[in-house]
């Protein structure tokens, strides 16, 4: 089904987990509507905003770990680059704090 | 709470459905490549994260990222201020203010190529109006060899470029400031310089912030003229992100590096974006607060 543009299975699961969680923020939105406010971050925001904001922080985190993988080898005398899936569950740990507390 | 009607979003479907195949699809091919070593259609392997390392390792990267961070910056510290002050000195009125709007325009009107032709003929040491004139007057100018020369050329050519849209952008919204504001600060025997800081620039904000972000955003995709008037050289002291990008994905044809890369490029545009448009908001509210105040 995916061999259509030479799709990976890696891909067509961000992009679906993309899909749903627009789906699930506009059910939320309908349900509960959003209200402004300031937490954490320096700016008031709304839901939709923290969500941004934390995928974006996301986005950096796992580039940034994967930048300084080598040095991350060297630093902390492994045998081999630290495994992604570090960084990518200290990003979602940080996108749920910037979504609950920002 | 009353119930809204929502049906009028189905009224946006066909937008949606563009936007789809115009920036939603191929950026979600650009997520795919970049995971992928293509060797060929029907050969490839996924890599993972191997294409992100090896692009955020890699040095002609960051040199090329240095120098476009500080091109835009420059790119702004010049042009706005000299926008605002254009716009300040343009007349108001009468068939002046049609003609010098005509003229300052024009700049606007030509492509980027012919913008690159034209400063790479007027930036000749033999034929060249500007060459020509800084070689006589005893300096040792040349574009295509000296590395400052030719960033500095870039920088100029597109302050000629697009300083225009700047001052056209202000000049209006100079024109929408009621007479009210000037005859009150007249009765206050305000200054000039106090007519400008609390009267024109607050009134400037919303212009100001298309300018800044229209400037920023333009300035850091600049392909064209730099690509016609230098080529990205001498060495690389011109190559410019975009550049780097062409070159690694249509030159070299490193789908999977240059679709890392131009992921990368995104996120940098996104977050620069979003820092600016939000601090020029909170500028704007701020200014309200003391007004209103």
């Amino acid at each position: 089904m995916f061999e259509w543009m030479a799709w990976t299975t890696p891909v067509v699961v961000f992009f679906t987990c993309i899909v749903l969680m627009l789906i699930a923020m506009t059910v939320w939105e309908i349900r509960s509507p959003t209200v402004m406010r300031k937490g954490l971050l320096p700016i008031a925001t709304t839901r939709g905003d923290r969500l941004f904001i934390g995928l974006l922080t996301a986005a950096y985190i796992n580039l940034l770990f994967v930048a300084l993988g080598e040095k991350m080898m060297a630093w902390f005398g492994l045998e081999q680059e630290p495994s992604v899936w570090i960084s990518f569950a200290l990003s979602m740990l940080l996108l749920s704090i910037i979504m609950k507390k920002g | 709470m009353k119930p809204v009607n929502q049906k009028a979003w189905f009224l946006i479907l066909p937008v949606v459905i563009c936007v789809a195949f115009s920036a939603i699809l191929p950026l979600m091919t650009v997520v795919n490549y970049s995971l992928q070593d293509i060797i060929s259609p029907d050969r490839r392997v996924f890599v993972g994260t191997e294409w992100f390392k090896s692009v955020m390792r890699d040095d002609d990267l960051q040199g090329a990222l240095i120098r476009q961070i500080t091109f835009s910056l420059t790119v702004l510290i010049v042009q706005i201020p000299l926008g605002i002050a254009l716009a300040l000195s343009m007349p108001a009125k009468g068939w002046q203010a049609s003609a010098v709007l005509v003229l300052v325009a024009i700049s606007l009107l030509i492509p980027w190529n012919v913008v690159g032709t034209i400063w790479q003929i007027y930036g000749r040491t033999d034929i060249g109006l500007l060459g020509a004139s800084l070689s006589a007057m005893g300096f040792d100018y040349s574009y295509t060899g000296n590395a400052t020369d030719a960033w500095l050329t870039v920088l100029v050519m597109d302050v000629w470029h697009w300083t225009p849209l700047v001052a056209l952008l202000c000049y209006a919204g100079l024109r929408a400031i009621p007479d009210a504001y000037y005859q009150a600060a007249q009765i206050d025997g305000a200054s000039k310089l106090a007519v400008f800081r609390y009267i024109q620039l607050p009134k400037l904000r919303g212009v100001l912030m298309i300018a800044v972000l229209l400037r920023f955003m333009d300035s850091f995709m600049i392909y064209t003229e730099p690509f016609v008037l230098t080529g990205g050289g001498p060495g690389n002291a011109t190559t410019f992100l975009s550049q780097y990008l062409t070159q690694k994905a249509v030159g070299q044809f490193d789908l999977g590096p240059a679709a890392a890369f131009s992921l990368i490029y995104f996120l940098i545009i996104l977050l620069l974006c979003f820092i600016l448009y939000n601090w020029m908001q909170r500028v704007g509210t701020s200014d309200k607060e003391v007004s209103n105040g």
